[in-house]
């Protein structure tokens, strides 16, 4: 099943309908443990598409194999037409597809402003030798990120926090710092890890609000979720994993009335 | 207080302070636990003394056979040794040999960085360890490149044969006045910035301590232009530019206090019409000493030009360089770039999973830091004029692991501080604590390492976060 040796067309077919990110035959396996086996997931552009199943089902694996933080022993990636499973994780991200982690990483010593800059693609003031000549345009770079941040750290909530410490929000913020960090970057494709665990009800329900309205400015997402009510008022296809295989797939409807679900989360 | 020892004491200070940024900047801002800084510091002296003694590279490769007569055997190895020999300059230009001393020290970051950066960040530490003693071993056993343990001395020195009349030192005085005016004015930017905290009502106790500090530092300050102006007799106009510097140093904390006092002594109602906190009284007593400490070395240290040695003149490049290096290195961490480095100290998988190019950030930190301490290794060389491989042991490194966590990682003022501090309290200890204990040579210098290690114990205790560093980054979860 080496079908990643078949080559690309070269000019790649502008189909409507052809998903954003397709994964397929994606394999991993940890000493015995085979935590993704074959699997298959297609995201079609400009939809949110949710990733359920049991604990320990793989899905978080699946994501580390998606953006490559974990190499994957086999499979085929294509994101945005063009292969990316040989690319660097950097290289995935400046792609555009930005990923958030199940436990909520910021960067603790940092300002909660200097979180959302950092995300910002291709700044003219990351290049070392930029500094040197290029302050004045750095300098207006900044002042532009800076009022970008602001405006999505007020969506979000989290503008009076903006000159806090990363490292002193709470549980629930910093998963919204980690979207709201996401967003700085322009992304294209979204993956959240459980963005609703850990989240009251209210604040699930805003996050849920923001997902809508960023899909609604052409972000595609895909969404890992033990929360059934938030696939469901989000998801318009979702894929089910189970033991590292594909179980199903369908509308949330679908797969609510499925019996093999039902029995893989129910454990027979 | 000799001006002469005055001297080679700032020098000290000032190299460690450097060779200490370097470090600072790979593991205070990018987080790479660097073990081995000394063998950068050792390529950086060892590449300029080499390249600046007249006929030494050009006698490199007769050494060389010298040394390992086997390669005469070898014929084409042998012919390309000889043509070397004969193309291979007497000796480069002094400041040339710097830049590539801390090309080939940037060189060696980034040999050991591709090897070992993009594994897990302890295998950093162990390789750098066992670098730093490769490259003193290959310093003690390579005698045609080194000369072993018999040490290099006798080499051209920068700014050794000059004899500066009146406009010249004018010049390095004027350069030195106007280092010193913007270090004022960057003290009292970041003293103006500082966030004004609530009024309390002890303030006027807690004042009324601060002022003895105060009125010290002023005692201290007249006792050291006293006894500096017996040492040096000047022309009378450099005199009146000195004495006024010291005066300033003087009169600009007895101002402040002045204030301050007739602030402390008005009668509660009129308290309640005060602009500042207390927060800013003290941030303002600390940077007036401190203000008051670096004018009086500077003032220092135009005497000391004025009775213009080789090593005063040493002094004042460096200060220049680490001016310069300083500024850069500012520039550097508060710019984007530097913005990445310090993400890739708190979690370089967030960076990665923003697009950032880990690896090549690190290296850049690295290489960098290298070179940093590669220019100290020529200072180090020509302040010392003489170096052999014992020069560049592990303790080196140490040393500056110490100045950057007393001063507070990832905080470029906080390890000047660091290096001010920690000799400071070598030379303190080393002619004080004779006299009041009554122990010999060894046991002392064995003693005094023991209470380095005690006061780190404790400032880690008070303080773990070094003297600058912010203290609220310690209650933070990952
Ligand atoms: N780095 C690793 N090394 C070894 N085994 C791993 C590693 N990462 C994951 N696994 C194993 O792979 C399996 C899938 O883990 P994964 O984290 O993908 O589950 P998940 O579907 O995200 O579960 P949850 O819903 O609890 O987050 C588990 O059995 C886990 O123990
Ligand atoms: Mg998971």
């Amino acid at each position: 099943m080496d079908d990643r040796l078949q080559p690309i067309s070269g000019t790649p077919q502008v189909q409507p309908e052809m998903p954003l990110l397709t994964a397929q035959g994606v394999s991993k396996a940890f000493g015995g443990i085979q935590a993704v086996n074959n699997a298959e997931i297609h995201v079609p552009t400009g939809k949110i598409v949710g990733l359920i199943g049991p604990n320990g089902a793989g899905k978080t694996t699946l994501f580390n194999l998606l953006c490559n933080f974990i190499a994957p022993d086999s499979g085929r990636i294509i994101f945005d037409g063009k292969p990316i499973e040989k690319l660097p994780p950097h290289e995935i991200a400046l792609q555009g597809m930005i990923r958030t982690f199940q436990v909520a990483r910021v960067l603790s010593r940092m300002s909660v402003l200097e979180n959302m800059l950092l995300a910002a693609p291709q700044q003219t003031g990351e290049k070392l030798h930029n500094t040197f000549f290029q302050a004045h345009i750095i300098r207006k770079e900044e002042k532009r990120l800076k009022e970008k941040a602001q405006v999505i750290l007020e969506s979000v909530g989290l503008a009076p926090k903006i000159n806090d410490y990363a490292g002193a929000l709470s549980g629930g913020q910093r998963k919204l710092l980690e979207m709201a960090r996401g967003l700085m970057a322009d992304p294209k494709l979204m993956l959240l890890d459980e963005p609703a665990a850990g989240v009251n009800p209210t604040l699930i329900q805003q996050i849920c609000e923001h997902v809508r309205e960023w899909n609604r400015d052409g972000i595609t997402f895909l969404i890992i979720e033990h929360n059934m009510d938030v696939i469901m008022s989000l998801c318009d296809r979702v894929w089910v994993l189970a033991e590292g295989q594909n179980l199903a797939v369908g509308t949330p409807a679908e797969i609510q009335s499925n019996k093999e679900v039902l029995k893989a989360y129910l454990g027979q | 207080m000799e001006i002469g020892y005055f001297v080679s004491l700032a020098l000290f200070t000032t190299i460690y302070a450097l060779f200490s940024l370097g470090l600072n900047l790979q593991w205070g801002y990018t987080g790479l636990i660097n073990f081995g800084h000394i063998a950068f510091m050792a390529i950086g002296a060892y590449t300029t003394i080499a390249l600046t003694l007249p006929g030494f590279i050009k006698e490199m490769p007769q050494r060389l056979v010298d040394q390992y007569p086997g390669l005469q055997n070898q014929e084409w190895l042998y012919g390309g040794l000889q043509f070397l020999g004969r193309v291979l300059p007497e000796q480069i230009p002094i400041f040339i040999a710097v830049l590539i001393g801390a090309g080939l020290a940037a060189l060696l970051g980034l040999f050991i960085g591709t090897t070992t950066l993009r594994l897990r960040e302890d295998y950093l530490s162990i390789v750098t360890i066992g670098v730093s003693e490769v490259i003193r071993l290959i310093a003690v056993n390579e005698e045609w490149l080194t000369r072993g343990p018999r040490g290099m001395f006798n080499y051209p020195l920068p700014l050794e044969k000059l004899e500066p009349n009146l406009l010249v030192k004018g010049g390095m005085i004027a350069s030195l006045v106007v280092v010193l005016a913007l270090i004022m004015w960057r003290l009292w930017q970041w003293l103006i910035r500082q966030p004004q905290g609530d009024q309390r009502p002890q303030a006027s106790r807690l004042l009324f301590g601060l002022y003895l500090v105060c009125v010290a530092g002023v005692a201290t300050c007249w006792w050291f232009s006293f006894s500096l102006t017996l040492t040096v007799t000047l022309p009378s106009f450099l005199q009146t530019i000195v004495l006024m510097i010291l005066r300033l140093a003087m009169v600009v904390p007895l101002a402040i206090c002045g204030v301050l006092l007739v602030y402390a002594v008005l009668p509660r109602p009129l308290q309640q019409w005060r602009v500042q906190a207390l927060s800013t009284h003290i941030s303002l007593l600390t940077v007036t000493m401190v203000m008051g400490l670096i004018m009086m070395f500077f003032g220092a240290h135009i005497m000391a030009i004025n009775d213009y040695s080789f090593k005063a003149g040493l002094l004042w490049l460096l200060i220049l360089t680490i001016a310069v290096i300083f500024w850069q290195m500012e520039r550097w961490v508060t710019s984007p770039w530097g913005r990445v480095l310090t993400s890739i100290r708190e979690d370089e998988e967030v960076a990665k999973a923003l697009g950032k190019d880990v690896f090549r950030y690190k290296l850049q930190s690295f290489m960098l830091g290298g070179a940093i301490a590669g220019i100290a290794g020529s200072f180090y060389a020509w302040q010392l004029t003489f170096i052999n491989p014992d020069g560049f042991i592990p303790l080196l490194t140490f040393q500056a692991w110490i100045i950057v966590v007393a001063g507070g990682a990832g905080n470029n003022v906080g390890t000047l501080l660091g290096a001010a501090i920690f000799w400071a309290y070598n030379e303190v200890t080393r002619f004080e604590l004779p006299n009041i204990l009554p122990l010999d040579d060894a046991r002392l210098g064995a003693l005094r390492v023991m209470v380095i290690g005690l006061m780190l114990i404790v400032l880690m205790m008070w303080r773990p976060q070094g003297i600058l560093g912010k203290k609220e980054e310690l209650t933070l979860g990952r």
